[in-house]
């Protein structure tokens, strides 16, 4: 039987999936800020937080509520989105005339407002949310046990990355969102009401988000540091794929998912590390990102 | 000036002199993980209990005032020591306590020693804190990776799981924890077949367990704590690990652990721990008062060893009349400890705690009358044979 890398094939197999699994998640989250970025050129360094709100509404929906999975899959976006929408309304929408830094700053504010709120209230062990029954149990597929959940991770992302894509580099809408990020006096001249279609932009951004901490409650346990460890690697996914690019934070997301898996079986010291080497040599050689344009 | 005034002045002056002999001030430094993966096995809890030792001891009616403060280590070496050194030589701090993450703990150590104060360690694991990293101003409390390998990895090994494997936090903890249980194992003729080391907090264990599945071992032991542990039992139910027919090792598990799991997945665990809250009566009065003030949950070993500690100095402080510390050290070494919790013990010359350890195993859903009722005890191991003998450590100021 031939090795690669040591690892036996069916091995390699089964640890490509884990990282595709991982990777559902960080492109989820990166294309929830590339679209942020893209279109409002703010740096959302709350997106963390509001993924682990995903995850913990989610939580409460099912404990004061007895709402289940699937409805929180519709719902939570919603009302973390609205969240996002009133945040925009309220405080980043005075700062798109400044720097870059200022709303960088705000973010990263009520990031740490948000998490020190919930590890108030709940602690930082985890709330447990169990596997929706329909999904749980698991498919033996020769080279590894896949439990349905994660499968359905895999493809609940693609379907809501590839949908994303879609709708802003292939639809009117799209268009027009993308043109008044270019000229927004042009298009609000149209009649386009440009600050709403910002508004609900980042909504959408934030719902993104928490659908990510939604599919993410199952698998790890909802507590309020989950979103903190997590955004610093898809930060680093951003800037590798180019910041602002649809399809690059889609596909970078993805593709370091898998690199990080493989390193966890190759070199595991170093799977905490890889993604920002990357990110150090992308850099160096393409500073715009591999799907980035140079300004 | 009269007779009778002279009476009365001198009378007045020695009651001054004798009040002022018997005050002291003391300063205590809680100093552990207040928002990160141990903030709630450690954390504001072990300020309450550390509170809690100082109010039950009547300090102040025994004219020892003391102040606690506590600050967040981050669970890094470097925020521990620059808070260490803060408190020691700016804030007058007399006494830290706590300090979880091996790391940290081992930085503070060497602090303590360096300034000359004392450190009392009741949440870091690594048993070099009485051997090779020992310190004459180190007492280390509540539990040691020598003890939780002895106690789990024994127990696993005697029930015939010979074949091991590791999943280890990738630090000063998750090493010594790793390196005593192998220890055990290949000491009672079993076999550890690998291990994987996984940086430190990490979220994703599915790789880890595959790899632990792939290596056809009986026994995955997970030389990991806090929040590292729940993701990596909880993602082992998830890919059908026991199911299939592999056993889960927790070889640190805090209460706080199972709580966050449920026990629909921690069921059948087991572990090793030196205090559960429904041990005795007395465990179960002084844990009913603790959750009273931390939000009806129940104290981890962590937070009653900070208790144990912080009353055990108090009677030290009281004793020697000051807080001189080679005289507090030798007070404390030499008398016998006994507290509600622990009970009756002792603390060696290298600085080792002694009392005994519990093996338990986690109740099912059924057994279970409702949160916090999560053990059920396997065994006691008697306080001889829980810890690493003296003469095994390889302590270097004993022999000085």
């Amino acid at each position: 039987m031939f090795e690669l890398l040591g690892i036996p094939p069916q091995a390699l197999f089964g640890q490509l999936l884990l990282g595709l699994i991982n990777g559902s998640f960080y492109a989820l989250l990166s294309l929830g800020l590339a679209v942020i970025f893209g279109l409002l050129n703010i740096i959302n360094f709350s997106h963390g937080a509001q993924y682990m709100m995903g995850a913990f509404v989610a939580w409460m929906l099912l404990t004061y509520t007895g709402i289940n999975y699937w409805w929180a899959l519709l719902i939570v976006p919603l009302v973390v989105g609205a969240s996002g929408v009133v945040i925009e309304r309220l405080m980043i929408s005075r700062l798109y005339h400044l720097d870059h830094l200022y709303g960088l700053l705000l973010t990263f504010g009520l990031a740490l407002i948000i998490q020190g709120l919930f590890r108030n209230q709940y602690g930082v062990s985890g709330l447990p949310y169990s596997i929706p029954v329909e999904l749980s149990g698991g498919t033996n597929l020769g080279f590894m046990f896949l439990p349905n959940y994660r499968g359905w991770v895999i493809v609940a992302s693609v379907v809501v990355c590839f949908a994303t894509w879609f709708a802003i580099e292939k639809t009117r809408l799209g268009a027009y969102l993308r043109a008044a990020t270019e000229n927004p006096t042009l298009v609000g001249a149209f009649g386009i009401n440009v600050p709403r279609m910002i508004t609900l932009t980042y909504g959408f951004g934030v719902a993104l988000a928490a659908l990510a901490g939604v599919l993410a409650a199952p698998i790890y346990s909802v507590n309020p540091n989950m979103g903190a460890d997590l955004i610093i690697v898809v930060f680093a996914v951003v800037v590798i794929g180019g910041m602002g690019s649809i399809l690059g934070a889609i596909l970078t997301g993805f593709g370091l998912g898998i690199v990080e898996g493989l390193t966890r079986v190759v070199y595991p010291e170093g799977s905490a590390v890889v993604i920002f080497v990357i990110m150090a040599i992308v850099l160096l050689v393409k500073p715009a990102g591999l799907f980035g344009r140079t300004q | 000036m009269n007779f009778k005034t002279l009476i009365l002045a001198s009378a007045t002056s020695l009651l001054l002199a004798g009040t002022a002999m018997a005050q002291t001030a003391i300063k205590i430094g809680v100093l552990n993980d207040r928002s990160g993966v141990y903030a709630d096995l450690s954390g504001e809890g072990s300020v309450i209990a550390a509170r809690m030792a100082v109010e039950d001891f009547d300090a102040a009616g025994k004219g020892i005032t003391v102040e606690i403060v506590s600050a967040d280590h981050q669970n890094k070496p470097d925020v521990a020591s620059n808070i260490a050194r803060q408190w020691y030589d700016q804030d007058g701090v007399d006494l830290i306590v706590d300090v979880p993450t091996s790391s940290a703990a081992f930085a503070v150590n060497e602090i303590t020693r360096e300034k000359n104060k004392i450190f009392m360690n009741s949440g870091a694991g690594s048993a070099d804190l009485t051997g090779a990293q020992c310190s004459p101003n180190t007492v280390h409390w509540t539990y040691d990776t020598w003890a939780l390998a002895h106690g789990t990895g024994s127990a696993m090994v005697a029930e015939g799981n010979t074949k091991w494997f590791f999943i280890t936090a990738d630090y000063a903890f998750g090493q010594a924890l790793e390196k005593d249980t192998t220890a055990v194992v290949e000491a009672a003729g079993g076999e550890v077949l690998g291990a994987v080391r996984h940086p430190f907090p990490g979220t994703d264990f599915s790789s880890y367990l595959l790899q632990a599945q792939a290596s056809g071992a009986q026994v995955i032991g997970l030389a990991n704590a806090g929040g590292d542990t729940v993701n990596t039992i909880k993602q082992a139910s998830e890919f059908g690990i026991t199911q299939a027919g592999q056993a889960l090792a927790g070889l640190l598990i805090f209460i706080t652990d199972i709580h966050a799991l449920g026990l629909e997945t921690a069921q059948g665990l087991v572990l090793t721990e030196s205090f559960y809250w429904d041990l005795n009566d007395e465990t179960r009065a002084w844990s009913e008062r603790f959750a009273a003030e931390n939000g009806g949950k129940k104290p981890t070993m962590v937070q009653a060893g900070v208790y144990a500690s912080v009353l055990h100095y108090l009677k030290a402080v009281e004793s020697t009349g000051g807080k001189e510390t080679e005289a507090l050290m030798a007070a404390m070494k030499s008398t016998p400890t006994s507290d509600p919790l622990f009970g009756e013990g002792m603390i060696r010359e290298d600085g080792r705690k002694v009392h005994d350890m519990y093996l338990f195993e986690v109740k099912s859903p059924a057994e279970s009358t409702g949160p916090w009722d999560y053990y059920s005890l396997l065994a006691t191991i008697p306080a001889a044979e829980a810890f690493r003998p003296l003469e095994d450590g390889g302590c270097a100021f004993l022999a000085e």
